[in-house]
């Protein structure tokens, strides 16, 4: 047993009013760059809908991420060692830029150029990124926002649900659904990487890009199924997004949960077996992904953790884990896509609020545990789709999380107006009072400090850091529009931010 | 002047080679990249880069076989000339060829489409230049001279004049002799080296082989020192321990 600690997040899906402020302050402060106009490294989609780039959750297409070979051992989708290199020169599974969307900027500088006395007020025009020309914006990174291109009827997870289904308008649901990297215990774009250049933390599991290192093989682009790394192409290497660990590092949460509006971000330490891991993503029926995968994660409390060397400060966060508590304790959390069996570690409450929607529109009262708990067995259309989205199709688990959430609404509720207990709520969720209350005050009431709960890598460190800055001033960001040199002039990666060219 | 062409001139290349790759490895570990293109523009890339690295593999094999394999040592080993000349035309058509076609190609891809021709620096038209001006002539000798020609014998003359180079014992009088076509490409073909650490050309030392055995995860500790634990906005607004920002 080889127990480490991973950064791990949660979302609550249903406080999310996809107003998109995580992409826009993530885009602020790491991809507003020349290569990588395209990029999000925190996108927010609508479900059902095809996401982005387009229908990349479609794996018979992409082959991202890991199946079992005929012998029941876990391989790359997209082939082998000897399978990779030979297709080296031209990778069949990567997206191109069309997939993505033709990133686009505006003339702005006709607004305020423009002869005095126009009978027309001047108008700015979208001009390509790539090749300065002018063009008609026809997609984007959420140009299906809240349904609105109404493309959501080509969802590969509605392709694949058992039901047939139409996605007529009175039968309409949708939901915004907000995705960074995984940061996967079991990283497809990692073992994809020719060039070795990606890694895993061993202190705090985020994965991250060597740009020194890497060669621009592209394969881990193609490698993740959720395709959350992406080509640079002004330098010609992936980047990917960070967890902000320059913020995490210093005890911060990353800027998509600081800015989040909704606050529907948690962030902690989750505690795992490395040595688990592979046989967790082996198992052979993708529905005993998520059991498997929980059952890879330590208990903080386990006396095991404290020989296995963390810092006592570490071990103290995990125990304090909202991601923890969501994920074991409480069980609401669920992975996006396990059957991809990459392990994820951005995982998501799903969202009540299609079903209670569902139950306002049949006449059903939305407060009552019952009739919700009636509405969630009637409505397979929902139910099945975000099975499809979090549990490789189990609806049972998926109505488990619902249910649990539906009858903690009533319990508070009945808690709240009457002052009564009702235990039989409790019973058919198998929870006890105690367990529901704290549930509770975590999903709607939490503060900053109980909903992110990060440790400050080894404070040992600082000072030696901090003599480092003083004397080199290694900063890739501000400064001159030149490439970005290091103190002993090796050039690097700057992150200045893209001025317009026109 | 014979001097300064087939050995101050090929020394002088082989010393930017050198030279070059180790101040780029030291300084651009960053500029060290295939430079892929291939998110911007797929269907042209995806039939003639294959044709240019596996024509590519062929002519360097070709090219290390027939100027580091002394024609005694085939000898020896009982194979005929003329086998051996006509395996060296046949495959060295056939790769040139596949060369060729994907030079083209790849050329006509970078100027075809818009969004290639922004990324295209100066050092690639550069590059493309001087491996087109190599092709012609590498591709002039063998099928001009060797295949249609009466034919030249490198093996006796270049190949032994190539080899002195490493000896320290170059015989420029082999050179002089030679068909034009074969001095010039000679002589490009060590500008071409010189040119070589300068270029996205370096992507070919990073060929990566390692992969192949290396397990499939990367697990990697942090280098450098972390950062000192800042507050939390939450901390600075409420005034608890630890608000006092610098």
């Amino acid at each position: 047993m080889r127990i480490r600690a991973q950064v791990a997040m949660v979302m609550n899906l249903d406080k999310c009013i996809g107003c998109h402020t995580c992409s826009v302050t993530c885009k602020q402060t790491w991809t507003n760059r020349e290569g990588t106009e395209y990029v999000w490294f925190n996108n927010v989609e609508t479900k059902p809908g095809i996401g982005y780039p387009k229908h990349y959750e479609d794996q018979d297409r992409w082959h991202g991420g890991w199946k079992l070979d005929r012998k029941g051992r876990l391989v790359l989708r997209s082939g082998g060692r000897g399978k990779r290199l030979s297709r080296i020169f031209a990778n069949p599974d990567l997206p191109s830029i069309d997939d993505y969307y033709e990133p686009a900027t505006f003339d702005k500088d006709i607004l305020v150029s423009a002869p005095g006395g126009l009978k027309d007020t001047p108008v700015k025009r979208p001009h390509s990124a790539l090749t300065g020309e002018p063009m008609a914006v026809t997609w984007g990174a959420n140009w299906e926002d809240s349904l609105g291109g109404q493309s959501g009827q080509d969802d590969p997870n509605l392709a694949r649900m058992a039901t047939k289904v139409k996605l007529e308008f009175e039968k309409t649901f949708m939901f915004h659904l907000p995705r960074i990297c995984e940061h996967c215990l079991n990283p497809a774009c990692v073992s994809a990487c020719p060039s070795g250049a990606m890694y895993k933390r061993e202190e705090d599991g985020i994965v991250l890009v060597d740009q020194d290192r890497c060669r621009g093989w592209r394969m881990c682009v193609s490698a993740c199924p959720y395709k959350k790394v992406y080509v640079n192409h002004a330098t010609g290497k992936a980047e990917k997004c960070t967890f902000c660990f320059p913020r995490i590092e210093a005890g911060q949460p990353t800027i998509c949960s600081e800015t989040c509006v909704g606050r529907l971000r948690y962030l902690g330490i989750v505690l795992y077996d490395e040595d688990a891991v592979l046989a967790a993503a082996s198992v052979e029926d993708e529905k005993d992904l998520l059991e498997a995968q929980r059952a890879a994660f330590v208990d903080p409390y386990d006396p095991a953790v404290g020989e296995a060397g963390l810092p006592a400060e570490w071990i103290a966060a995990a125990q304090a884990s909202p991601v923890w508590k969501l994920i074991s304790e409480y069980r609401i959390a669920l992975p996006l896509h396990p059957e991809y069996r990459t392990m994820p570690m951005v995982w998501y409450v799903p969202p009540l609020s299609p079903v209670l929607d569902a139950t306002g529109a049949a006449g059903r009262d939305d407060t009552d545990a019952d009739d919700i708990f009636h509405t969630i067995r009637d409505l397979r259309i929902p139910v099945e789709y975000l099975a499809e989205l979090f549990t490789a199709g189990d609806v049972p688990v998926v109505t488990g999380v619902l249910m649990k959430l539906a009858a903690m609404r009533s319990y508070m509720r009945a808690r709240t107006l009457d002052g009564t207990v009702a235990q039989e709520l409790l019973d058919s969720i198998g929870m006890t009072a105690g367990q529901v209350e704290a549930m509770y005050r975590l999903l709607a009431i939490a503060k900053y400090d109980e909903r992110y709960v990060v440790p400050a890598a080894h404070a040992k460190d600082a000072a030696a850091l901090e003599a480092q800055a003083a004397t080199h001033g290694d900063c890739p960001v501000g400064g001159s529009d030149e490439d970005f040199r290091r103190a002993d002039g090796r050039r690097g990666l700057h992150l200045n931010p893209l001025r317009s060219r026109s | 002047m014979n001097t300064l062409l087939w050995v101050v001139l090929p020394y002088a290349c082989l010393t930017v080679f050198v030279a070059g790759h180790v101040w780029r490895w030291r300084y651009d570990q960053f500029g060290w990249t295939t430079h892929t293109s291939q998110l911007l523009e797929n269907r042209l890339l995806r039939l003639s880069s294959p044709l240019f690295h596996l024509g590519a593999f062929g002519v360097i094999g070709g090219h290390a076989m027939g100027l580091l394999i002394p024609a005694s040592l085939t000898g020896r080993l009982g194979v005929p000339e003329h086998v051996y000349h006509l395996v060296s035309v046949s495959a060295g058509t056939a790769t040139g060829l596949m060369l060729v076609a994907g030079l083209v190609l790849l050329i006509a891809r970078r100027f075809a489409a818009g969004r290639i021709r922004r990324v295209t620096t100066t050092m690639d038209k550069v590059l493309y230049a001087f491996l087109t001006a190599m092709v012609v002539l590498g591709m002039t000798a063998t099928i001009g001279k060797n295949m249609l020609g009466g034919g030249y014998d490198y093996r006796e003359t270049i190949a032994v004049w190539f080899r002195g180079i490493f000896w320290f014992q170059p015989h420029t009088e082999l050179m002089t002799s030679a068909p034009l076509v074969y001095q010039l490409h000679a002589l490009g073909g060590f500008l071409f080296l010189a040119l070589w650490p300068f270029t996205r050309l370096v992507h070919v030392w990073s060929a990566p082989l390692a992969y192949l055995w290396r397990p499939y995860v990367v697990y990697r500790a942090r280098r450098s020192p972390a950062p000192a634990p800042q507050p939390t906005p939450a901390a600075v607004r409420d005034g608890g321990p630890g608000s006092l920002v610098l």
